[in-house]
């Protein structure tokens, strides 16, 4: 193998050189348009207000409805309302997700008569005790997702998701 | 590597003469603008091939973002412009490519006059490129209007009133287009929507490839 570049192959790196760099210019905007999403940052984190008092919480789950206003889906803003089971252990409030880890169902609180104090999915009968961890020989895979809270006025709020930290 | 996969399917399918047949044709001296500079002429039709290439593909992507809805059209539009990464410039070089397509189209087609390229055995890629003009023309009249905004709203008000003078049939192609006899409006959106993303460019395929064909066949024409 000699290190002479020979005519053709100095032709062909070249035209695949500026080739390459053509289309590349030309495609790369567009798959950066297409990723978008993927590398946006996932905004949030502010409190919602509820109108659960927190005298009222004991340590059974209640089911808390809240809404986010005026949600931004890129073009389209519209109020969500969404749900929390929470309930006090000791003096901290505890506010779990509704938002089966198996395949995003909705779970309640006794909604299995055989096991009137676990969290019940009817999708696939998954169950979670009362601490969100999920029973093993059920389907999901992991624990009920926790929500930030806070209290103002007696008022509970409620912030962002994030991952079991009872369990 | 890459030549090992390629010599793994060369050896069961022989795809070796499929490219080549398409790589290895005739470009005779009067068409090379390293012959002839003057020659470049012969250049617009594949350019108008590459800026169709472009159009497409951002066409596309543009659809990620896009919604063919009166309430959701402009706001969609805007939002791809101004709040996704690189959304001016994809929606930039569609919009600035469908004009540079009938401009490259219009230059290629005086080369094609000037040349007398159209004469036997070559009347039919004439037709051919004829349609090809319309369905370009139509793509860009039922794109012109998806942004919703109010040009392009008065816009399609205009054409379809065109369209309308048409003898006898005129009304019925305004209904036709426009989706309703009076309104311009969630109809004439989706209408327009799926004639430009789907019916014409089906169409325009199909008319390339009949106007690539037989390009192929018969050979460029001669020198002047």
């Amino acid at each position: 193998m000699s290190n002479k570049v020979s005519r053709r192959q100095f032709l062909s790196y070249t035209l695949m050189g500026v080739g390459g760099f053509m289309a590349s210019g030309m495609l790369m905007p567009m798959v950066r348009f297409a990723i978008d999403p993927v590398l946006q940052q996932s905004g949030g984190g502010d409190f919602i207000p509820t109108s659960q008092k927190v005298d009222d919480l004991t340590e059974i789950p209640v089911r808390v409805d809240f809404t986010i206003k005026d949600r931004k889906d890129a073009w389209y803003y519209s109020d969500v309302s969404n749900t929390a089971w929470v309930y006090k252990n000791g003096d901290t409030i505890i506010a779990l997700s509704p938002v089966c880890k198996h395949l995003g169902c909705t779970v309640n609180w006794g909604g299995d008569e055989t096991h009137p104090d676990q969290f019940f999915c009817p999708c696939h009968a998954g169950r979670y005790m009362k601490n969100g961890d999920n029973v093993k020989g059920t389907p999901p895979t992991g624990p009920l997702d926790e929500y930030e809270v806070k209290v103002e006025g007696g008022l509970l709020y409620i912030g962002k998701t994030v991952s079991n930290t009872l369990v | 590597m890459l030549n090992k996969i390629y010599d793994w399917v060369d050896e069961r399918l022989d795809i070796t003469p499929i490219w080549r047949d398409i790589a290895d044709h005739e470009v005779p001296e009067h068409v090379n603008p390293a012959h002839h500079f003057s020659a470049f002429i012969y250049c617009f039709g594949g350019l108008t091939f590459f800026v169709t290439v472009i159009q497409i593909l951002s066409g596309m992507f543009l659809t990620m973002y896009y919604t063919p809805d009166i309430e959701n059209a402009w706001k969609s539009v805007y939002y791809l412009q101004n709040e996704v990464a690189f959304g001016e410039i994809v929606r930039g070089m569609h919009h600035w490519g469908a004009s540079l397509v009938i401009v490259m189209m219009f230059l290629h087609t005086l080369r094609v006059f000037f040349t007398g390229s159209y004469k036997k055995p070559r009347e039919l890629n004439w037709v051919v490129g004829v349609l090809i003009f319309a369905v370009m023309l139509g793509l860009g009249f039922t794109g012109y209007l998806l942004p919703w905004d109010m040009k392009a709203v008065f816009a399609t008000k205009v054409g379809i009133e065109i369209a309308a003078s048409v003898p006898f049939i005129g009304e019925s192609i305004k209904v036709l287009l426009a989706g309703d006899t009076t309104i311009l409006g969630a109809q004439t959106l989706t209408r327009f929507f799926a004639i430009h993303v789907f019916f014409l460019p089906a169409a325009l395929l199909g008319l390339l490839a009949a106007h690539f064909i037989m390009i192929r066949k018969q050979g460029i024409s001669g020198p002047l």
